[in-house]
């Protein structure tokens, strides 16, 4: 099976537009563990027939990790070309995979110039289970036990809790949530730019502190809905010698597996 | 002759008064010293947010036993002041308990009230020391808290201690005097202070008399001597809470400032062609925030507002392995500068002379700085709506825009993006490589 996954410019030259824009991001196209979660969502815009397309080389980075690290000119240089390509296409709404993508696209866009309707794909996948076009059982993970990691930039920054809950109760899988959850949900470590540089000094990673937290749940699998969290959260796994026994995986991925894609 | 005590007790009350007007201005100076920032937006949801958050406490919640301790401390202080309406004016007009004969029973009621509210403030004000000094709660023993911090933390429990055994005893004194002369006015009820009674029976009438005008001239004289020390403490919280969270910034935690002056550098620099419509304003002098002028009013006021409580910094992923950030010391270092600055004002009839100092590197390092990873959890956590995070993001681009002393694993990030829109070293040409890969 192969993916179909159209580009903007490919169904310009054919005239058409599609519904929504699936913004990949620089994890989801470039790094190896993220591209499967890319993959998965595609797969599953694949399976229920949704009209999308890909900015594919036209896509550049939305500029998150240089504001956060205080480049603001770095980030609006990014920004502002990105609203160019997008308001060129016309661009009226835009699916993710990554909260970061997700938060500044939704957030810091609309004041230079770039107002779409954004939505994680945890939001994207819920609407289509709810259109009908969807349709999610267990399968495979039917009473699994499962604990989800709030993304910082999807739970605390824009208040999106349930979305990925409600997609990990449809598995039938038993949902345990961890000490810090929701609001105060634990960082995984990587936000504000860190996943590009080494941590300061201190005790311990933040991502061993925070698997330590998934490990005490008895989780069979972490659940996690940003390429950044699916990472630290692998390493942290790794880092407990739990990679065995705990799997990291994103919401979509359980989906797509769910359904057999 | 029989007109002094109103004297003296006018002075005192115009002393004690004007001294703290004149430290309220001063803060209000201090605060207007951080650069403009619009907040006069959407003011019934301001009025919401400050009825929810500082009046009705929505955030203390998530800890519940200081949140009860807290509301009884809160409630009690709020009710007991109705008393402080009589005081002053008792004290103004020479009369003793002015209200009783207008209040009948409900008078009754209320000094018993107060009594009741009063002792329930010593018992949560002896928890809120046990939990301090006894358990040591972690959050209260971390590095910043050393010194200074830690002893006025202690010395508002003890205050607020003698303050209610003051108006106790008071009340004590009054009761038996009451019972010695009918002439005497006879008013209130005494559930608490009746337990104090043993301590002063036996003693004459004029001994009494002088005793209970001790403890009620102790009483008003510590209520503006800690009226006046807010100005040094971290108690100030139990006014700037409401200002704090009227002014708070209501759009999601996730959307930092966008910087007008960079928006029109940039658009100039990628549309040169486009006139830009609105007049140029001033280039900023400096990009970020090295010093607390280069911060906007509202994180000032947040610096003042802090009561040091630590729930940020115990909710901080870096703080929490072990790192020098901390949240709460971002703010008590902001204060303590724009303390330091305003100083220098008061000294130099309000003309800042350079002190060779700032608020980055004399009092915040950049590795507090670059430990942060953005999360929210400080901002979310702050039960009056304090945001450290956008002090934090303003220092970075400091350091970034006008120092570039990014470390240099980030300086590798930005040029890569730069250069090939990714924080990582791949060509662009390859983002859809992944569309053409084996499945899995």
């Amino acid at each position: 099976m192969k993916l179909n996954v159209p580009t903007l410019a490919s169904l310009k030259e054919q005239g058409q537009k599609p519904d929504v824009v699936f913004w990949v991001g620089c994890a989801g196209s470039f790094d190896d563990r993220a591209k499967k979660i890319t993959k998965a969502f595609v797969k599953i815009l694949n399976h229920t027939n949704t009209s999308f397309a890909v900015l594919g080389t036209e896509e550049s980075c939305t500029g998150d990790p240089a504001k956060r690290a205080g480049n603001e000119f770095l980030f609006q240089m990014q920004a502002l070309q990105n609203i160019e390509t997008l308001n060129r296409y016309d661009v009226t709404k835009i699916v993710t995979t990554c909260p970061h993508c997700f938060n500044t696209l939704k957030n810091e866009y609309p004041e230079l110039g770039g107002k779409y309707e954004v939505l994680h794909h945890t939001q994207f996948l819920k609407t289509l289970i709810k259109e009908g076009k969807l349709k999610v059982e267990g399968g495979t993970y039917k009473g699994k036990r499962i604990t989800f990691h709030d993304p910082c930039y999807l739970g605390r920054a824009n208040s999106v809790f349930e979305a990925p809950r409600d997609l990990i109760q449809k598995l039938d899988a038993e949902l345990v949530e961890m000490k810090s959850c929701r609001a105060k949900g634990l960082c995984c470590g990587a936000g504000g730019a860190q996943m590009f540089k080494d941590a300061e000094t201190g005790e311990k990673e933040i991502n061993v502190e925070r698997t330590a937290e998934a490990i005490e749940t008895k989780a069979e699998i972490i659940a996690a809905a940003c390429p950044f969290c699916t990472t630290m959260m692998t390493d942290g796994i790794k880092h407990h010698k739990q990679e065995e026994r705990v799997k990291v995986m994103d919401v979509a991925e359980l989906i797509a597996n769910a359904k057999d894609l | 002759m029989s007109y002094l005590p109103n004297f003296i007790f006018l002075i005192l009350i115009i002393v004690g008064g004007g001294i703290f007007l004149r430290n309220i201005l001063r803060i209000k100076r201090n605060i207007n010293l951080g650069k403009a920032v619009d907040r006069s937006d959407k003011t019934a949801l301001r009025w919401k947010q400050m009825l929810r958050i500082a009046l009705g406490q929505s955030k203390m919640g998530s800890k519940p036993i200081a949140a009860i301790l807290h509301l009884i401390v809160y409630v009690g202080f709020i009710i007991i002041n109705i008393e402080l309406l009589e005081i002053i004016l008792d004290g103004l007009l020479g009369t003793h308990r002015l209200f009783a004969p207008y209040l009948g029973n409900l008078y009754h009621i209320l000094i018993g009230t107060f009594e009741i509210l009063a002792l329930l403030v010593i018992v949560a004000v002896v928890v809120f020391w046990i939990r301090r000094n006894g358990i040591r709660i972690k959050r209260f023993w971390k590095a910043e808290m050393k010194g200074w911090p830690k002893l006025d933390a202690d010395l508002i429990l003890y205050f607020e201690v003698v303050l209610m055994m003051l108006f106790l005893s008071m009340n004590a004194t009054d009761y038996l005097l009451q019972q010695q002369e009918s002439h005497y006015i006879q008013a209130g009820s005494f559930p608490v202070s009746k337990f104090l009674r043993p301590l002063f029976e036996g003693f004459s009438f004029n001994s009494l008399l002088l005793l209970e005008r001790s403890f009620w001239w102790a009483h008003i004289t510590g209520i503006l001597v800690f009226l006046n020390y807010l100005y040094y403490s971290k108690h100030l919280h139990i006014l700037l809470a409401f200002p704090n969270t009227f002014f708070a910034k209501l759009v999601p935690n996730g959307k930092f400032e966008v910087d007008e002056h960079i928006k029109k550098e940039v658009l100039m620099m990628l549309y040169p062609d486009r006139v830009v419509s609105e007049t140029s304003s001033a280039v900023p002098s400096k990009f970020g925030a090295s010093d607390v002028f280069d911060l906007n009013w509202t994180q000032l006021m947040n610096a003042y507002s802090c009561t040091e409580c630590g729930r940020c910094t115990e909710a901080c992923p870096a703080n929490r392995t072990g790192k020098k950030l901390s949240p709460r010391k971002i703010m008590m270092d902001t204060r303590d500068r724009l303390t330091e600055v305003g100083e220098n004002l008061n000294k130099n009839k309000g003309v800042f002379q350079n002190d060779e100092k700032q608020l980055l590197h004399d009092y915040i390092s950049a590795e507090e700085l670059w430990a942060c990873t953005s999360c929210n959890a400080c901002v979310e956590v702050c039960p009056i709506a304090i945001d450290p995070l956008s002090i934090i993001m303003d220092m970075r681009q400091y350091l970034v825009m006008e120092q570039s002393a990014a470390p240099q694993l980030l300086n590798s990030m930005m040029s890569n993006i730069e250069n090939n829109g990714a924080p990582w070293p791949f060509s662009n040409q390859d983002r859809l490589q992944w569309a053409n890969e084996q499945l899995n």
